[in-house]
């Protein structure tokens, strides 16, 4: 009789992802080869990261009841120091970056001349001359542009931080138990130093999942004792590193948009109709006329004053299970007035939630008898699903433990 | 006499009259194809001068041959095969290198090695290039609209011309104009800092153009390089597998299939006019062949100073052809090699081996070298596209053994004081190339086996291309689209009725793409009121 034969597990462990030129590991890479089951990479700005470690579901619901460890190292990190440093930021951003004070993060878009949208970051104030703009894509050309004439100096950090977004309701019960001491006074957007294994490690309580949470920075050649005094203190408060599939749907019930998803760079489109403005993007909040003169300034004044916006950007709740990717939209079942551009069936809201990019006036002045056109594979069998969809609010999820400081242990 | 009518004789077997041919025999009609060498494709050849060793004489690389053309002749049923190559870069005379990968990320990162900010500004100038591409890509297989005409298709391809335009927003439009007239090396001084990374690529800006990286109308020609494609990869450049002369090999069965009829060895002497219309030509052995449709594959210069009577001609015209800018700018050198060369400079395993490779590591390097060209002598330090197609097609040399491509710019046609190009100078060119090589692979020269040195003489006598000229008449802005190649004669018609143009010399212009022929044919067919088969308008 014919036996079957099962790999040992440590042989489907030994399956590493090919590093070459152009595909770099992170800080974390050794760990991550360790815990990821799946073996299914892929690339974040050049650096291999994992879509998944052993479960999308389970991971997914880590983030929601436990503690999860994502590696944001890829992410981009320019520093902007020097006399001219507010005043450069409040030029590159619309928002009025005199408001974030050294301590604060804020969340952050910036804008071409045409007032078309480049990409969205985050910037770390640390003193008054001394800012992080951290990004997905990269800005190093575009910040090096637009820096002439002040006196900043920039300088790409990139390789030189490794980080670790860490959210779920049990991860500030972990720092503590890690000893980080005074954790427990960050508000949302605050960022702190804490001593760490003899270097500094920066916690800001940010994140991309819409819950508790904070994001970890180190010195790379700490990251490794990072994790594990993380993975050590989680122990038994449910933690597991997650991958990039897991994190997308935690990042759509929280409403946020993702370039090259939701958006494209507006240099690198080839059609200019395809760059977006802010209002556009239902990103109103961070255009600050007042202020002074920003990039792109004079396009969106005149794109408000005109009330010119092409699109709208809504959140929608959408009828059945089946998640609206790529969908057209419709109104009335008739006329094509938009595309869905991120979409996901939420495990924990139990509501198929989509962000869809609509052609004014619809989302606007036109909010009724919507409706998305899905495709849904039923074994092979293809069926064309017309769905009722209704305009929401976003953050479609928004626990209060988000904002509670001190934070909750779970 | 020859008994024999014929419904359209072309006269040149290159790969735009056999292409003018295919579809016109598909279309039904009894085409002869008259050849003046003993061997089909003009400058898309294959030839093996030396035993085990295919070279391809003269175009060596392919992207721009337009995929309709491939698909509506089944040219791949007929043998043809384009593989992609990737890779390529420049040698440093500072003993580093630039690498071309294909991956976004390793290609960003080799950049970045030369200017982090280069790295990124890659990004907005492909994004830029892409945009320009998909502005003149449609036009590439339509007929130029002539601007005075009042024909209703003249108004209508007009009116597209100017749909596409308003499609770009305003700056867009004033780029797309500014980019039509500029010079590479200004166009590439908005997007980069470093000089390797401006060298690399200014090359398309010039290639196969007697104008320098710093002339105007030379970013232009860098878009021309780009515009083709290998499978829908803008910009890719691929070998046709076996050889450049696979394309006309293929085209060339394709016709017979269709019943077409190939006489080599038939250089034409006159086309014969009678009461102002076409009705045959005279071959140079004296054999004459009927047609009341004449249909020249050679370029405009060739066709009506040599081979049309003067006196059958409108005088303005004929001055307008003399006038056409058709100036011998590049030489080429064919190699056969022992073994793969050593460059010691770059790792053995880079990719740069699998493309093209340069030496020229600054635009002002390839500008100094202009200066040669306009002195009556080719370039001392001379711009090199260099290629080992041998590396991807395992069909042109015995295994291990190697052929090497050497497309060399700048050489003019005339050299000063009248010399010549025939005898020690030949040698010369062919020992400048030969050096430089040496330069960054110490045993180069012993590798040598064998080796073709094609000065823009050569290629004139072999191609049959006035002074060489691989484009059949640059690729300026004052000789495109309805100025190609004369003004009210920029629709493959002539003033002699049943006389047409199908080369390269026509629009869209030079680079095996196959446009012209096809175009062409498009025309004589409406005009014959034969059956279209060919795509468009």
């Amino acid at each position: 009789m014919t036996k079957s034969i099962s790999p040992r597990k440590s042989e489907l462990l030994s399956a590493k992802p090919r590093i070459n030129a152009g595909r770099k590991p992170t800080p974390f890479h050794p760990r991550q080869v360790e815990k990821c089951e799946t073996n299914d990479w892929t690339l974040w700005a050049g650096y291999s990261v994992p879509n998944s470690y052993h479960s999308v579901e389970l991971e997914y619901f880590s983030i929601r009841n436990g503690a999860t460890l994502y590696d944001i190292s890829p992410m981009c990190k320019y520093r902007i120091k020097g006399p001219d440093a507010e005043r450069f930021m409040n030029r590159f951003v619309p928002r009025d970056v005199k408001k974030i004070k050294p301590g604060r993060v804020a969340y952050a878009i910036w804008c071409n001349d045409e007032g078309h949208i480049l990409d969205d970051g985050t910037i770390f104030r640390f003193g008054p001359d001394d800012f992080r703009l951290c990004s997905q894509e990269r800005q190093y050309a575009w910040l090096m542009d637009s820096a002439l004439g002040f006196n900043v100096e920039i300088l790409d950090e990139t390789d030189d931080i490794a980080a670790l977004q860490f959210q779920g309701p049990t991860t500030f019960a972990i720092l503590e138990a890690m000893g980080i001491k005074g954790v427990e006074t960050l508000k949302p957007f605050d960022h702190k130093n804490f001593p760490f294994a003899g270097t500094e490690l920066m916690v800001s309580r940010t994140g991309f999942t819409g819950d508790l949470g904070y994001e970890l920075w180190i010195e790379p050649g700490k990251a490794l004792e990072l994790w594990d005094a993380l993975m050590a203190a989680g122990a038994d408060r449910t933690i597991s590193p997650i991958g990039s599939l897991a994190l997308d749907m935690a990042r759509i019930e929280a409403g946020f948009i993702q370039p090259t998803v939701d958006f494209l760079h507006a240099e690198h489109v080839v059609r200019h109709t395809r760059g977006r403005s802010p209002f556009e993007l239902g990103l109103d909040w961070q255009v600050d006329f007042g202020k002074g003169h920003f990039t792109g300034r004079r396009a969106l004044l005149k794109e408000k004053e005109g009330n010119s916006s092409r699109y709208c950007f809504v959140g929608l709740e959408i009828e059945g299970n089946k998640p609206a990717h790529n969908a057209l939209v419709y109104h009335k079942q008739k006329k094509e007035i938009g595309h869905i551009t991120s979409a996901v069936w939420s495990p924990t809201m139990k509501n198929n939630l989509a962000m869809a990019l609509l052609q004014r006036p619809f989302g606007v002045d036109i909010q009724e008898d919507l409706w998305v056109e899905i495709y849904v594979d039923k074994e092979l069998k293809w069926d064309r699903v017309m769905a009722k969809a209704k305009i929401v609010d976003r953050p479609f999820f928004n626990p209060p433990r988000k904002r509670l400081t001190p934070p909750a242990r779970f | 006499m020859n008994q024999t009518r014929y419904d359209a004789i072309i006269i040149g077997a290159g790969h735009n009259g056999l292409t003018t041919a295919c579809f016109m025999a598909k279309a039904g009609l009894k085409v002869l194809v008259l050849e003046k060498n003993d061997y089909l494709g003009g400058a898309a050849v294959s030839l093996e001068l030396h035993p085990g060793w295919t070279y391809s004489n003269c175009s060596y690389v392919c992207s721009l041959l337009r995929p309709e053309i491939v698909r509506d002749l089944d040219l791949p049923k007929y043998g043809l095969q384009v593989i992609p190559y990737s890779g390529g870069g420049v040698f440093m005379q500072n003993g580093d290198h630039l690498c071309n990968y294909t991956d976004h990320d390793a290609h960003r990162l080799e950049l970045a090695r030369h200017s982090k900010k280069d790295s990124e500004a890659y990004d907005r100038y492909s994004t830029d290039l892409m945009r320009q591409c998909r502005f003149i890509k449609p036009l590439l297989m339509r007929m130029a609209p002539d601007p005075t005409s009042f024909k209703p298709r003249d108004l209508a391809e007009l009116a597209y011309l100017g749909k596409r335009f308003h499609d770009f927003s305003e700056a867009q439009m004033a780029e797309t104009l500014r980019f039509w007239t500029m010079s590479v090396a200004e166009f590439l001084d908005e997007y980069f800092e470093s000089d390797v990374i401006k060298a690399y690529y200014a090359g398309s800006g010039i290639i196969g153009t007697a104008l320098g990286p710093m002339s105007p109308g030379t970013a232009y020609v860098l878009l021309h390089h780009y515009m083709g494609e290998v499978d829908g990869n803008i910009g890719a450049w691929g070998f046709a597998r076996g050889g450049m002369g696979s394309i006309s090999k293929a085209m060339a069965a394709c016709f017979e299939d269709h019943g077409g009829e190939i006489r080599s060895g038939c250089g034409v002497d006159k086309v014969l006019v009678k009461n102002g219309r076409t009705i045959g030509v005279v071959l140079k052995n004296g054999d004459d062949y009927y047609a009341n449709t004449v249909i020249s594959n050679a370029d405009v210069k060739h066709t009506f100073l040599d081979i049309v009577e003067r006196n059958d001609l409108p005088e303005d015209f004929v001055r307008q052809v003399e006038r056409f800018k058709i100036r011998g700018s590049s030489g080429k050198l064919n190699i056969a090699l022992d073994g793969m060369p050593e460059f010691p400079q770059v790792p053995k395993d880079s990719p740069i081996f699998n493309g093209d490779m340069h030496f020229t590591d600054s635009i002002e390097r390839m500008e100094r070298g202009y200066d040669d060209w306009k002195n009556g002598t080719w370039s001392k330090d001379p711009y090199l596209d260099m290629l080992l197609p041998t590396r991807i097609d395992p069909t042109m040399a015995p295994p291990g053994k190697h052929y090497m491509t050497v497309f060399v710019q700048y050489a003019p046609y005339h050299l000063a004081n009248n010399e010549s190009w025939d005898g020690p100078n030949r040698d010369a060119f062919a020992q400048t190339v030969f050096n430089q090589i040496s330069e960054y692979s110490p045993n180069f020269k012993d590798m040598i086996l064998h080796y073709e040195c094609r000065t823009p003489l050569d290629i004139e006598r072999e191609a049959g291309i006035t002074e060489g000229n691989i484009f059949q008449g640059e690729l300026t802005f004052d000789q495109l689209l309805f100025n190609r190649p004369v003004p009210g004669y920029a629709q493959y018609r002539s003033p002699i009725k049943g006389l047409y143009m199908c080369g390269s010399s026509t629009h869209p212009g030079g680079g095996v793409m196959g446009a012209p022929g096809a175009n062409a044919a498009r025309e004589v067919l409406r005009d014959l009121g034969a059956r279209q088969t060919v795509r468009g308008y």
